[in-house]
């Protein structure tokens, strides 16, 4: 069944956007990615032109996060106190994002930095959680116990906060400068950035896996909603009918998704994350490497 | 002053009579083209008749072309180069005006029957149909950059140049149908019909078919570019909404 997207202005399959909607909310709710790194590239592979697929993904994001958190939030692993403190930070990271989007978007080459961003990021947080990952597969198999509650540098920083989730005394300066981090990227490349700030959230606070889905989810809705409204009031990209359709799929797929996850084993999830963005970033690594079948691009004219 | 007026007048009507020894009388399957939601293309059936006052001319026979355009934009066409080990965007040139879409339908093929000084003044072809000026100076060959606009839309279809596809009977009735992808920008498509005697224009007719969304498509398009604000926060109502009742309706299956 084809229907015309009255923003995008292209006629698409809908069960084809109600398929990659809910394959992409299974993966959502699975490992507590917004899948908006999947996502997006997708929807410019069945033709979405690329500022709607970014705009729309980001409203779409909001539905599948929504609907994954309620499930965290029955299941009481969302951290709210560590999320605040993330959100806080993740908001004024988004701001600043979007004005270095802007400020590279008028030298043109924002093309080419999202595609480095992406095969960067991807490639280093991929690598480093699979290594780790597997590991801790190999200890628990041998029967070790896992190490827990490393005490490193960051435990010595000042402005304490109890988290008592997530079980920390940490603080509060290390999760502010990840929620702005991460808000940085995730303006700039178009994404949630769960991809990112789940491992973070894993390695660098320390936080258990259980507790760092939920959490990075309930983030994930306040910074998404912010840049839909962004791109909705400045660039009018949002789609709603896109949106309509994906995330019928994507809310649908993450309670799947997070209810799958909640079977498995934390480092099988995190080795299963870490295999499917290191696919992703293979993908955008050739495409930057291998000569395209078509060296001409047309974009929209018009300072 | 009168007496002026009517030789303008009279000079005007001679004008006429003399380049009006053939006339195109058209006909269109359709005059306006609604884009609804299950929109997935169209096909315009373009069908009409000359009329003359004087038997048909001996000579060159009579040949039809037929151009719909859609609207036009600049648009930028960039080129990547291998850099630094990876393919980058490098060069870009912006073409002027290019039309959204642009068909020729004729009834031969267009270099025997089409002159090159009347294509120049007329821009029939799809290279004069679009405006390049100003490729920046570093940059040698910008042929190249509208060539492969050229190529790419006719690739997806939006360009098109269908030779032979319009079919005269008697010299007299013509007809064709021209086909619209389903990926449309709204507007004017104008549509020229052009009558050919021995590679020169004898008569030219002109008028425009209407695309335009309609219904929901055409009240969410406005609403994003009126309200954008309450657009927005319509999108992120409708994602909370669509997000809450999944994990309700799934929190019920499981009970």
């Amino acid at each position: 069944m084809q229907i015309y997207l009255p923003i995008a202005e292209v006629s698409v399959n809908a069960f084809l956007l109600l398929g990659l909607g809910g394959i992409v909310g299974i993966l959502s709710g699975m490992f507590g990615v917004g899948g908006g790194f999947l996502m997006t590239p997708l929807l410019f592979f069945i033709g979405i032109p690329p500022a709607v697929a970014v705009a729309t993904e980001a409203n779409q994001i909001v539905a599948s996060s929504f609907s994954g958190v309620l499930a965290h939030f029955k299941r009481k692993t969302v951290d709210l106190r560590m999320g605040t403190v993330l959100l806080v930070g993740g908001l004024f990271g988004a701001a600043l994002g979007v004005m270095v989007f802007n400020y590279l978007k008028a030298q043109g080459q924002v093309d080419l930095l999202v595609k480095l961003c992406y095969v960067v990021f991807l490639g280093v947080i991929g690598g480093l959680m699979f290594v780790e990952s597997l590991s801790a597969i190999r200890n628990t198999k041998r029967g070790k116990a896992p190490k827990r509650k490393k005490h490193n540098w960051i435990h010595g920083l000042p402005f304490k906060m109890r988290f008592r989730v997530s079980g920390l005394y940490i603080s509060v300066i290390p999760p502010l400068v990840v929620g702005v981090a991460v808000g940085i990227l995730a303006a700039i490349m178009g994404v949630g950035g769960g991809f990112i700030m789940v491992p973070a959230m894993i390695y660098l606070l320390g936080m258990p896996t259980k507790v760092v889905v939920g959490t990075s989810l309930f983030q994930i809705i306040f910074v998404t909603a912010f840049t839909t409204m962004l791109h909705a009031t400045t660039n009018f990209t949002v789609d709603i009918v896109l949106a309509v359709l994906l995330l019928v799929g994507g809310v649908v797929g993450a309670q799947i998704g997070t209810r799958i996850g909640i079977r498995m084993k934390a480092e099988q999830l995190r080795i299963l994350l870490a295999i499917m963005v290191l696919v992703v970033c293979g993908k955008l690594a050739l495409e930057l490497l291998l000569q395209p079948a078509e060296l001409y691009s047309i974009g929209t004219g018009g300072h | 002053m009168r007496a002026l007026l009517g030789i303008v007048l009279g000079l005007m009507m001679l004008a006429t009579a003399a380049g009006a020894k053939e006339e195109v009388v058209l006909g269109l399957s359709r005059n306006t083209i609604s884009i609804t939601t299950n929109f997935d293309g169209s096909e315009i059936l373009v069908f009409g008749a000359v009329k003359r006052e004087t038997p048909i001319p001996e000579g060159a026979p009579l040949e039809v072309i037929v151009t719909v355009a859609g609207p036009s934009h600049p648009v930028v066409v960039r080129r990547k180069e291998k850099r630094f080990g990876i393919w980058i965007n490098t060069d870009a040139v912006e073409v002027d005006r290019a039309p959204s879409f642009y068909a020729i339908n004729t009834s031969g093929p267009l270099d025997d029957i089409l002159s090159a000084v009347e294509d120049q003044r007329h821009k029939i072809t799809i290279p004069q149909a679009i405006r390049s000026v100003g490729a920046p100076q570093n940059i040698t060959d910008a042929g190249a950059f509208t060539q492969s606009l050229i190529r790419i839309r006719k690739k997806s279809n939006l360009y098109q140049l269908n030779e032979g596809d319009v079919s005269i009977e008697e010299q007299t009735l013509f007809r064709t149908s021209v086909t619209l992808p389903a990926a449309l920008t709204e507007g004017g498509y104008g549509t020229r019909i052009f009558l050919v005697r021995g590679g020169a224009i004898v008569a030219q007719y002109e008028t425009v078919i209407d695309v335009r969304k309609v219904g929901m498509e055409r009240w969410l398009f406005k609403l994003s570019r009126e309200q954008s604000l309450l657009y927005g926060l319509l999108s992120l109502a409708i994602a909370i909404a669509a997000g809450w009742s999944a994990s309700a309706v799934f929190g019920l299956l499981r009970r």
